[in-house]
C-alpha cells in the first residue's frame, strides 16, 4: 500500500520527527515501499490465533519492595543537556 | 599471536609465553595500523584496557586466572560501560557517556576480560550492513569494497582482522549470525531470555539477544559461559540453571538427526553458498548425523511480520531521546515541540527515522490489528512450526545469509532490498530460538556462513556440533589476505 | 427543564510501597528534586523495568475488598506520548488486562440512605514526575522524583447522580484504601488525585449527554464544588442554545471554574501495545487466599464486631469505625481502660472535639491510645473526678506528659479520706451558720450550696459522692 502525505504527516507528529520539506518525497516513497512489503501479512489467515508477545511465553518474576537505589544526581545530570539546582530544564511546558 | 582462539590466547598467559599487557598492546597496535581504513572502532579505551591487563596479569601470576583473564575483547557500542561514551551509533548519543554498566560488559569484565573499545554498527542496531552508522562504514577486512554485515558489523570485522580476540554483538534479525557469516566468524545468537539485557540499548525489546562473535565455537562457548544467566535487572532474563557450554563440546555426533528446511534452499540463495552448505551437510553426515528435509512453511512470511514487530517497538523505545536528560539537544529550541521535533530530526538517522515511522504507524489507531496484532499472530505460527520441527530433528541446518558481502553503498536507496536478506535469520529471533552460524566456506571468495538452529535453551548442542565441525574443517582458521 | 446528571470518577490512589513500581528507587515525599531517580526512572538508555511485588499485593487486596474480580493474567502496556514529565515517551499502564476488574462499593448518603456504586476496573500503572513553572525564566523545571511511583488507578461506572454522591463515593474509596493500608490518602501530598467525567441529560433520557473530564482535583471539598459548578456550565450551556464539547478541562479551585486545557487538545494516539519489558503477570488461586488471609478487618465487619463485643450502638459504631486509625485508636484504649463503653464516650467525645478544634488526624493525636486509657483508668478507680479528668486530658494535649505525672505534678488526686472532708464540711458549716439554719428549716434547696463550698476548698478534688453523704448527715444535726 502506498501512503499519502498527510498520513506521514500524521505519524511524524505523533513521533515528534520534523520532516523537511525536501525529505518529503523520499520519506514517502521508502515508507510506502515498506508497507508495501509488510502487507504481505494481510493475505495470511490468522483468525483465532493468540497473539504471541514474549517468544518465550514466560510470566513475571517480581521484585521484592526494598529500596535499593542511593543518589547519584550529579553523576546522572553531567550528561544532561540543561540542568539547574538539580532540574532538568525544558522550554515553558504550558497547561 | 593476532589469530589465535582464546583457547590458545588463555593456554599462552597461562604458560607465561607472553603477558596480557604485551597481548594487549599488540591488539592496540593492529588497531591503530588497521582501523583508520576498516573502521570497526569507534572509541578505543586504550588506557583503562592496560590497566585490566595489568590487573590481569596478577592474577595470573597468582594462578586465580579463569579461561578468560587477561583475553583482550571488544565491544559493540550498544552494551552501556560506565565512564565510556556509549553511542549506538548515533549523533543522539555521541556525547552520551554511560553513567552505568551493562550487565554483559560488567560479567565480561568479572570475568578478567580486556576491553580494547567499543565497535561500530547500524544506528540503534538497525541495520544489516553497518553502514547507518553516524561514524561512516565498517569495511570488510575480506575486501575493504565490501561490506562486513551487520548490525554487529564493527565487531565481526574487528575480529577477522585481528584487532580483537573475540567480541559481543546484538542480535535482534540476524546481527550477530550475517556479519559472523560475512567476516567468517563463528557468531551465536543465544535464546532469548539466556543473557541480560539490562544495559543494552533497546532496539526490538522481544527480539534482542546478545551473544559472542568469536573465532570458533569453542570460544563462543567460554564467552557464553561469562554472560549467560539470569538477572534480577531485566525481568525478561529467565532464571533457570546454565550449562557449563563447554562441557558437551567434544560429545560425537552419531545419531544426530539434522533437519534442512527446503525454503532455505530455493530460490534468492546464492549457488555457491547452496553448494558449500551442502558440502558441510556431507561432512556432517559423516560424523554419523541423519539428514532429512523438513518444512518451514512460513519463513517469506518473517519478513514482514519482523519489520512490522521490530519498528513498532523500536518507536517508543527510542521515544527517551527527547534531549532532556542526556544525548543531543537542537539548539535554541522555540519551545517544547520544536525541542522535541527539531532534537529527533537532527539525532536520528534517515534508517532509524524510517523505521520509528512504519512503527508509529503500525501502532497507530485503526491500524493496530491490521499491522501488530497480525504480527504477533503470525509470530505464533511462526513458533509452532518451529516446535513441531523439533519434533522430528534435534537440530536445523541452512545458509545464514541468501548471499555473501555485498559491495559498500550498493543497497542504499533501497530498505526494502536489504530487508530481504534477512531471510534466514528473522524467524530465529521472532520464534526467541538460538542459533548459531559458524564458516563453512567460500564463494566469489567471501565468506558463508553455516547456521544451526536449535531448541529452546540448547546452545550447548549448537556448540558442541560448531565444534565438531571444526574438528574436520578449517574454514575458521581462514584468515583476510 | 428538569435535568439529571451523570458522574463517574476515575481516581489514582498512590499505593505505599517502599520502592518505585518498576525501580529500586524509594517513594519517600518531599526529596530534594532528582535524588530520588534511578537509571530506570530517568529512562537511561538499556535501563529496564522490574515490577514491585507489593505494588501487586496491594492492588489485589484493593480488589478483593470490594469484591471484584482479579485478574487471573495481567499484562501492562505502553501508553506512547511524549511530554517532559514522561521520560520514557510511554507511560507503563494496564489496557485490556488490569489486575481488578469488575467491583463494588456501597455508599451512605446524609439521610442515611445506602446506594451500590460500580467500579468497573482498577489497574496499576507508574505516576509521572513534576513540571516546575515558577522558577526559570521561560523555562520549565524538571523533577523526576515521582516519576514510577506505583499507581491504582480505580474507575467508576457512571452510576453517580450528584456531586454529593461522588464525594461519599470518594471518601469511600478512601476509607477502604486507608483501612487495608495499601495507601496513606493524603489528598494534599497528592496520594489520591480524582478525575471526574461529568454530562447532564433531561431527566428520563436513556441517551447519555456529551461529557466533559475535569482533571486533578485533590481535595473532598472540591471535588462537590467542582463537579457543582460544571454540571451548572453544562446546563447553561445547553439552555443557552449551545453544546457541550468533549474535552479535559481543569479545575480552578481559587476562582471556583472550570477551564480547558487547550495545550491537551490536539487530538492523541497513545498506541497502546503490551510492554516487551515485562512478561504477563500470572495469579494463582492461593496467591488471592494469601492476600485474603492478610487483609484485614473491613469496615462492615468492623461495626458489627464493635456492637456484639463493645456493646456500642450502630451510631456509635459506625463513628468509631469511620476511619481504621479511629477504631485501631479506640480499640488500644479499651484494652488500656477496660471500659467500651467510656472509652468510647472519650473518643467521640473530647477526643474528637479536640482534633477537630486543631484540624488534625487521630494518628497525629498529642495524646496516645494508652494513655486516654490510662487517664480513663483514673477515672474508674476515682482517682479523678470526670469534671478534673478533662483537665488532665487538656494538660495531656498540652504534652505536659502522662496522667499520673499530671496528676501527680498538679496536685489533683481527687479526695476520698473521709475524715478530711468531714473537715472541711465543719469547716463550711461553722462559717455559714445563717445558711444552716435557713436549711434546717426547710429551705432544701441551699444544699446544692454547701456542695459547692466543699468542692471550692477542696480545689474540686473532693469525691462528690462522699460530700454529699457526709453533708446530708451533718446537716441533719
Amino acid at each position: 500500500m502506498s501512503l499519502d502525505r498527510s498520513q506521514v504527516e500524521n505519524v511524524a507528529q505523533l513521533a515528534r520527527i520534523q520532516i523537511k520539506e525536501d525529505e518529503m518525497a523520499d520519506t514517502l516513497a521508502s515508507l510506502s515501499n515498506i508497507m508495501s512489503l509488510v502487507d504481505q501479512l494481510q493475505a495470511v489467515d490468522t483468525e483465532g490465533v493468540e497473539p504471541l508477545a514474549n517468544p518465550l511465553d514466560a510470566q513475571a518474576l517480581l521484585r521484592a519492595d526494598e529500596v535499593t537505589e542511593s543518589n547519584h544526581r550529579d553523576d546522572y545530570q553531567l550528561i544532561a543537556p540543561q540542568a539547574e539546582k538539580g532540574l532538568y530544564l525544558v522550554p515553558k511546558v504550558i497547561e | 599471536m593476532l589469530d589465535k582462539t582464546i583457547k590458545q590466547l588463555s593456554e599462552g598467559l597461562a604458560a607465561g609465553e607472553f603477558s596480557s599487557e604485551e597481548l594487549t598492546r599488540s591488539y592496540l597496535k593492529a588497531i591503530e595500523a588497521k582501523n583508520p581504513e576498516i573502521n570497526a572502532f569507534i572509541t578505543v579505551t586504550s588506557e583503562q584496557a592496560l590497566a585490566q591487563a595489568k590487573a590481569a596479569d596478577a592474577k595470573l601470576h597468582e594462578k586465580q586466572a579463569g579461561p578468560l583473564t587477561g583475553i583482550p575483547i571488544a565491544h559493540k557500542d550498544i552494551f552501556c560501560t560506565q565512564g565510556v561514551r556509549t553511542s549506538c551509533g548515533s549523533r543522539m548519543l555521541d556525547n552520551f557517556i554511560a553513567p552505568y554498566e551493562s550487565t554483559v560488559t560488567h560479567r565480561l569484565a568479572e570475568a578478567g576480560t580486556v576491553m580494547l573499545g567499543k565497535t561500530n554498527l547500524d544506528e540503534f542496531a538497525m541495520g544489516s550492513s553497518t553502514e547507518s552508522s553516524f561514524y561512516g562504514p565498517t569495511r570488510n577486512p575480506w575486501q575493504l569494497d565490501t561490506v562486513p554485515g551487520g548490525s554487529s558489523g564493527g565487531s565481526a570485522a574487528a575480529v577477522a582482522a585481528g584487532m580483537a580476540a573475540a567480541a559481543t554483538g546484538t542480535d535482534t534479525g540476524g546481527s550477530i549470525r550475517q556479519p559472523a557469516a560475512f567476516c567468517g566468524l563463528t557468531g551465536l545468537k543465544p535464546t532469548y531470555g539466556r543473557v541480560s539485557r539490562w544495559g543494552m540499548i533497546a532496539y526490538g525489546s522481544s527480539l534482542d539477544s546478545g551473544g559472542p562473535l568469536s573465532r570458533t565455537a569453542e570460544d563462543a562457548a567460554i564467552m557464553l559461559n561469562a554472560i549467560a544467566g539470569h538477572d534480577p535487572k531485566d525481568a525478561t532474563s529467565m532464571d533457570r540453571p546454565v550449562d557449563d557450554y563447554t562441557s558437551r563440546l567434544n560429545e560425537p555426533l552419531k545419531g544426530l538427526r539434522i533437519g534442512l528446511p527446503k525454503e532455505y534452499f530455493g530460490e534468492g540463495l546464492d549457488s555457491g553458498i547452496a553448494d558449500v552448505v551442502h558440502q558441510a551437510v556431507a561432512e556432517l553426515k559423516q560424523l554419523g548425523a541423519v539428514v532429512k528435509e523438513i518444512s518451514l512453511p512460513r519463513t517469506e512470511l518473517s519478513i514482514p511480520a519482523y519489520y512490522i514487530i521490530a519498528p513498532a517497538e523500536a518507536s517508543t523505545n527510542l521515544s527517551r531521546y527527547d534531549g532532556v536528560r542526556y544525548g543531543h539537544r537542537c539548539d535554541d529550541p522555540a519551545d517544547l515541540e520544536d525541542l522535541y521535533k527539531r532534537t529527533r530530526a537532527e539525532g536520528f538517522g534517515a534508517e532509524v527515522k524510517r523505521r520509528i515511522l512504519v512503527g508509529t504507524y503500525a501502532l497507530s489507531a485503526g491500524y493496530y490489528d491490521a499491522y501488530y496484532r497480525k504480527a504477533q499472530q503470525l509470530r505464533r505460527l511462526i513458533k509452532e512450526d518451529f516446535q513441531s520441527a523439533f519434533d522430528q530433528v534435534d537440530v536445523i541446518l541452512g545458509p545464514t545469509t541468501p548471499s555473501v558481502a555485498w559491495k559498500v553503498g550498493e543497497k542504499d536507496n533501497d530498505p526494502v532490498s536489504m530487508y530481504l536478506e534477512d531471510i534466514y535469520t528473522l524467524s530465529v529471533n521472532l520464534a526467541g530460538l538460538p542459533g548459531l552460524s559458524v564458516p563453512c566456506g567460500l564463494s566469489q571468495g567471501l565468506p558463508v556462513g553455516l547456521q544451526l538452529i536449535g531448541n529452546y535453551f540448547d546452545e550447548s548442542l549448537l556448540l558442541n556440533i560448531g565444534h565438531q565441525y571444526q574438528q574436520v574443517s578449517d574454514w575458521h582458521q581462514r584468515r583476510p589476505a | 427543564m428538569e435535568w439529571e446528571t451523570v458522574i463517574g470518577l476515575e481516581i489514582h490512589v498512590q499505593l505505599s510501597t517502599q520502592s518505585k513500581i518498576f525501580s529500586g528507587s524509594s517513594t519517600r515525599f518531599g526529596a530534594e528534586p532528582n535524588t530520588q531517580a534511578s537509571l530506570v526512572d530517568l529512562a537511561m538508555p538499556g535501563a529496564l523495568p522490574v515490577f514491585n511485588a507489593e505494588a501487586l499485593h496491594k492492588a489485589v487486596a484493593f480488589g478483593l475488598a470490594i469484591d471484584a474480580e482479579i485478574g487471573k493474567r495481567s499484562v501492562f502496556d505502553r501508553k506512547n506520548y511524549f511530554y517532559p514529565d514522561l521520560p520514557k515517551g510511554y507511560q507503563i499502564t494496564q489496557m485490556d488486562h488490569p489486575i481488578v476488574g469488575k467491583g463494588q462499593v456501597e455508599i451512605v448518603l446524609d439521610d442515611g440512605s445506602t446506594r451500590t456504586i460500580g467500579v468497573t476496573r482498577a489497574h496499576l500503572e507508574e505516576d509521572a514526575g513534576k513540571s516546575l513553572h515558577e522558577e526559570f525564566e521561560g523555562q520549565s523545571g524538571i523533577d523526576l522524583n515521582r516519576a514510577g511511583t506505583p499507581l491504582l488507578e480505580i474507575v467508576s461506572e457512571p452510576d453517580i447522580r450528584t456531586a454529593k454522591e461522588a464525594v461519599a463515593y470518594l471518601r469511600k474509596i478512601h476509607s477502604i484504601i486507608t483501612y487495608i493500608g495499601i495507601s496513606d490518602g493524603n489528598m494534599a501530598e497528592g496520594s489520591m488525585r480524582c478525575d471526574a467525567n461529568v454530562s447532564v441529560r433531561p431527566k428520563g433520557q436513556q441517551e447519555l449527554g456529551t461529557r466533559t473530564e475535569i482533571k486533578n482535583i485533590n481535595s473532598f471539598r472540591f471535588v462537590e464544588k467542582a463537579i457543582n459548578h460544571e454540571v451548572q456550565r453544562h446546563i447553561d450551556v445547553i439552555e443557552d442554545g449551545g453544546s457541550i464539547v468533549q474535552e479535559t478541562r481543569l479545575y480552578d479551585a481559587d476562582k471556583n471554574e472550570t477551564r480547558s486545557m487547550r495545550s491537551k487538545e490536539f487530538a492523541n494516539d497513545y498506541r497502546y501495545f503490551p510492554e516487551p519489558d515485562l512478561l504477563p503477570v500470572i495469579i494463582d488461586h492461593d496467591y488471592i487466599e494469601r492476600v485474603a488471609e492478610a487483609l484485614p478487618e473491613l469496615p462492615a465487619a468492623k461495626v458489627k464486631r464493635f456492637m456484639a463485643d463493645y456493646g456500642l450502638s450502630e451510631y456509635d459504631a459506625n463513628v468509631l469505625s469511620a476511619s481504621r486509625a479511629m477504631a485501631d485508636f479506640y480499640e488500644a484504649v479499651v484494652k488500656t481502660s477496660g471500659d467500651a463503653k467510656i472509652a468510647a464516650n472519650w473518643c467521640m467525645g473530647e477526643l474528637t472535639a479536640y482534633l477537630n478544634r486543631e484540624e488534625i488526624e487521630v494518628s497525629a493525636s498529642p495524646i496516645s491510645a494508652d494513655h486516654l486509657g490510662q487517664l480513663i483508668q483514673r477515672i474508674l478507680d476515682n482517682t479523678l473526678s470526670n469534671k478534673i479528668a478533662k483537665q488532665v486530658f487538656e494538660a495531656m494535649t498540652q504534652g505536659e506528659g502522662e496522667p499520673d505525672a499530671i496528676i501527680e505534678a498538679r496536685g489533683l488526686k481527687q479526695v476520698t479520706d473521709s475524715s478530711a472532708i468531714e473537715a472541711m464540711i465543719d469547716d463550711v458549716i461553722a462559717a455559714n451558720p445563717k445558711q444552716v439554719e435557713d436549711y434546717r428549716s426547710g429551705k432544701d434547696k441551699l444544699f446544692g450550696f454547701f456542695v459547692g463550698q466543699v468542692m471550692k476548698a477542696s480545689k474540686g478534688q473532693a469525691s462528690p459522692a462522699q460530700v454529699n453523704d457526709i453533708l446530708l448527715q451533718k446537716l441533719k444535726g
